[in-house]
């Protein structure tokens, strides 16, 4: 059964670097730390959002590109999220079993599974829509395919939000990208993965 | 369309290492929660459900060098190789392996027995899939306590799209320091066998295990199968750690699983519930399940038996549905004393024989995640 379905939108978070629809929208000049990169952002986006100072670091870049990718708002609540990373959550992981000896810490444990930042982007966007998280060692582009198509002649979903997302030792790498029956680029393999090298040379 | 089915299959526990062992200890309601008085994190001990590795290692010895693999890893493919052994004919070149787990090899994070790269998830998926020569690449699902069951979800759409003709399903969780002091931490581990729905519960009990299923078209002779109908997810969008007052994600889930295949609640014969037995997730259960329709269908929850397996829990009760369906057997919601929900449910009290068509398996966890999924009865 063939359908035709098309990439909408895409946000990349790289190198310091903030992309939209493969145009440069923010740039960290200095050198900084990743937390101050990700709060650069913030206020470049003049985002407003207490919730986001309690994340883990990988929630808050999903936050991130989903408010840069969506303008902030997600009309259609039949949006499914499908996710996918390389670390799954092993960055906060780290964190939390440096307090296990001392004082477990459930503010770092609730974080210590990587679909917590669908939680995080449901939440804010009132989504009680279909969630799934995969775990590949690499951005698995025809993966990706293969489930959302699925998911569309399933009638599972109308829109779909889809995110690799990863994050280790303060490395990350973010491509957000939405999914609709119309508009944008042709939503095949080559496409996905032409659109997530995008900022290589 | 053709529909897949739940075919052979392995559970890895500490009551038993087979389906079949597993069963037969139901039955005799035998429980995998112990007490454990060496640990730090709990003064008087804690109950768990805890595999000596010995014991795995002198079943793994004929598969593999126990030395090489993880206790995860050996407890996953033990599971795998059941599968395997039940299945001569399966073409390993067109059978895709889903892994779902939550936390993985964590137990091994900062240790250095085994290559540090151990803890990726991906990397664990292909230590177990190189072991058994699969063809294309493994797939990993890792969505808190759904992950068992969104991972036989994944095989079906995964068929569907081409991408393998049948599907091996495999998950696994240990009872590491990690996850126990985190779940300490919440103040959430029942200080006895853990008692699901009931009146007298005080949280969680935590357990290890490890199943397999093959999943794939009809390819034996049996005059009854399981069948996959359809599930569906839905999250509560309310927090990330607690579960839903009004059991808004699971409700979600059920009546649109119900809506998508034209099923009435009065047609579900057995559901399988979560039942982790703390105070808020039982609650939001009864609540979604009377939203649903649900409060005269007989239910039960298995976490009396294993304790809660996290990544793996979905994939046995899933697994122990196919066998309810199949046996036409209702089996015992264990540990559970008078009703402890505001709203009525028809808990399982005893082993009771019963014809059972069609049965619906629940699941929800942190990060709001909600599944349904249907499993059916058929005559072929």
């Amino acid at each position: 059964m063939s359908q035709d379905l098309y990439i909408t939108n895409s946000v990349l978070i790289r190198d310091s670097r903030v992309w939209k629809n493969e145009m440069l929208i923010f740039k960290n000049e200095n050198e900084v730390t990743f937390s101050k990169f990700l709060k650069a952002i913030y206020r470049h986006q003049e985002l407003k959002y207490p919730k986001f100072f309690k994340m883990d670091g990988l929630s808050k870049l999903g936050y991130l590109a989903t408010e840069i990718l969506t303008n902030g708002e997600i009309q259609n609540k039949s949006t499914a999220l499908v996710f996918a990373n390389s670390a799954s959550s092993l960055e906060t992981d780290e964190a939390y079993a440096q307090t296990i000896q001392d004082f477990p810490s459930p503010a770092l444990f609730v974080y210590t599974l990587p679909n917590i930042m669908l939680g995080e982007i449901s939440i804010r966007h009132q989504l009680k829509s279909e969630n799934i998280f995969f775990v590949s060692r690499e951005f698995d582009a025809s993966l990706f395919i293969d489930y959302c198509r699925v998911t569309f002649q399933q009638k599972k979903a109308e829109n779909m939000l889809c995110g690799w997302v990863d994050l280790h030792n303060n490395d990350y790498d973010v491509f957000l990208w939405q999914i609709a029956r119309s508009g944008g680029t042709d939503f095949n393999e080559e496409e996905l993965k032409k659109l997530y090298l995008s900022t290589h040379e | 369309m053709s529909r897949n089915y739940l075919l052979s299959d392995s559970i890895i526990s500490p009551i038993g290492f087979s389906t079949k062992e597993n069963l037969a200890a139901i039955i005799r309601s035998e429980s995998a929660l112990k007490l454990h008085e060496n640990s730090k994190f709990f003064e008087n001990g804690f109950y768990a459900g805890l595999i000596e590795e010995s014991i795995i290692d002198e079943k793994f010895s004929r598969i593999g060098e126990p030395g090489y693999y993880t206790k995860l890893e050996k407890m996953i493919i033990l599971a795998i190789q059941q599968v395997l052994d039940k299945q001569p004919g399966l073409k390993i070149e067109n059978t895709g392996l889903i892994i779902s787990t939550t936390k993985g090899n964590i137990d091994q994070l900062g240790k250095t027995r085994y290559s540090p790269d151990r803890v990726y998830l991906w990397k664990m998926a292909e230590v177990i899939a190189d072991l058994f020569g699969f063809k294309t690449k493994p797939i990993l699902i890792s969505n808190a306590c759904i992950s068992g069951a969104l991972a036989i979800k994944a095989a079906n759409d995964l068929i569907s799209s081409g991408r393998f003709t049948n599907a091996i399903v495999a998950g696994g969780d240990l009872v590491s320091d990690f996850v126990l002091s985190g779940f300490q931490s919440f103040q959430a581990i029942s200080p006895e066998p853990c008692r699901p729905f009931s009146n007298d519960r005080q949280g969680v009990s935590l357990g290890e295990a490890a199943a397999a299923i093959l999943i794939g078209k009809a390819n034996s002779d049996a005059s009854e199968k399981v069948a996959y109908i359809d599930a569906t997810t839905a999250n509560d969008a309310n927090h990330i750690s607690g579960p839903s007052r009004t059991g808004e994600g699971l409700f979600q889930s059920i009546s649109r699983l119900f809506r998508n295949n034209n099923i009435k609640p009065y047609q579900i014969d057995f559901l399988s519930a979560h039942g982790t037995a703390t105070i808020y997730n039982d609650e939001m259960e009864a609540i979604a399940f009377n939203r649903a329709g649900l409060e005269q269908i007989p239910v039960n929850s298995f976490k009396g038996y294993y304790g809660h397996t996290l990544g793996t829990s979905a994939l046995i009760e899933s697994i122990l549905t196919k066998h309810s369906l199949l046996n036409g057997q209702l089996l015992n919601s264990l540990n559970y004393s008078a009703s402890g929900v505001s709203q009525g449910l028809n808990i399982i009290q005893k082993n009771e024989k019963r014809e059972l068509k069609l049965a619906l398996k629940t699941a929800s966890g942190f990060g709001g995640c909600n599944l349904a999924m249907l499993l059916k009865k058929e005559s072929i």
